[in-house]
């Protein structure tokens, strides 16, 4: 079996941090910003902007999430939650369709 | 930044660093330089690792090559801040700032190896579209680039998808030219650590 690269092993160290370790938002709410899925009605905007069009976020998405009650804090949080798992989604892509590129490299490499 | 926390909420200790970089450099420290001082156990501390594995850790890429495929993201993700600082650190670790110029105004024809070209066409096909086919990856490598450089250029895609959220979705103020080019000297001189 291949050894993961230091590459991955860092980027794994900071998604298990960001999702397991402690902060001001609950793992739960922190893992529907990574995942991109419902948290809240004021913040749905917000998390889904980041991972799709980023460059349109706005003040008034933060101040509609604030304004809902959630801290600054759980917005500096939810937001990088949010752009990491857009982000871990693109590294997978990438990842599966190289190894399919390469299987048989890849049998190669555990012998 | 749009969280007051990110602006002012920084201990004594970062509140003195900052300024004295600010006196020492002549120069402000980046938001994006702020930001991983900021709370580091959550984000910043392992963030920086990684950044600096994928930038700066042992690859067959050039340091020059990945600052180059950091600013392409960048572009195709429209996020001007993080275009400025890596295109400036591109064109200083080339030492031809024409270059990265000419890749970021039309890929096709800019006058780089094709192995590089291929690589950044999948970068910025996996960025826009969020996927790449396995044919996609046979192209790359036909071109002369290995498996291993392949995982090394999605490593700097990932830490660049996730810079470029954070720079718009934070609002990092962008800087002068002069800054963007004292930023870069700044990451080929220490990197992302």
């Amino acid at each position: 079996m291949r050894t993961e690269d230091k590459k991955r092993a860092a980027y794994r160290a900071l998604v298990d941090r960001i999702l397991n370790g402690a902060g001001r938002s609950s793992p739960e709410q922190r893992a529907r910003a990574f995942a991109g899925s419902h948290i809240g009605p004021h913040l749905d905007a917000l998390i889904d902007k980041v991972a799709t069009t980023p460059a349109q976020v706005t003040d008034a998405d933060f101040a509609a999430a604030q304004a809902a009650g959630f801290s600054e804090d759980q917005l500096f949080e939810l937001v990088i939650c949010a752009a990491v798992g857009q982000s871990d989604r693109l590294y997978e892509a990438g990842l599966a369709a190289l190894y399919e590129a390469t299987v048989d490299g890849e049998a190669d490499d555990a012998t | 930044m749009r969280l007051e926390i990110l602006n002012r909420g920084y201990g004594p200790g970062t509140k003195l660093l900052f300024a004295l970089v600010r006196v020492f450099s002549g120069h402000p420290l980046p938001d994006a330089a702020k930001l991983v001082f900021y709370r580091p156990a959550f984000y910043g501390s392992r963030a920086k690792d990684f950044t600096h594995e994928a930038m700066r850790g042992p690859s067959a890429w050039s340091v020059a090559d990945r600052e180059l495929m950091a600013a392409f993201v960048s572009k195709v993700n429209q996020c001007a801040f993080c275009i400025g600082a890596h295109s400036a650190t591109a064109g200083q670790a080339y030492q031809d700032s024409a270059k990265v110029q000419t890749v970021l105004a039309d890929l096709d024809s800019a006058p780089i190896e094709e192995g590089l070209r291929e690589t950044l066409r999948m970068l910025g096909k996996l960025t826009r579209e969020g996927k790449v086919s396995a044919e996609d990856m046979r192209q790359v490598m036909s071109a002369g680039i290995s498996r291993q450089q392949v995982e090394d250029a999605l490593a700097v895609c990932a830490a660049f998808n996730t810079t470029d959220r954070l720079a718009d979705a934070f609002g990092f103020e962008l800087l002068s030219p002069e800054d963007f080019e004292a930023g870069a000297k700044y990451l080929l001189k220490r990197g992302y650590r």
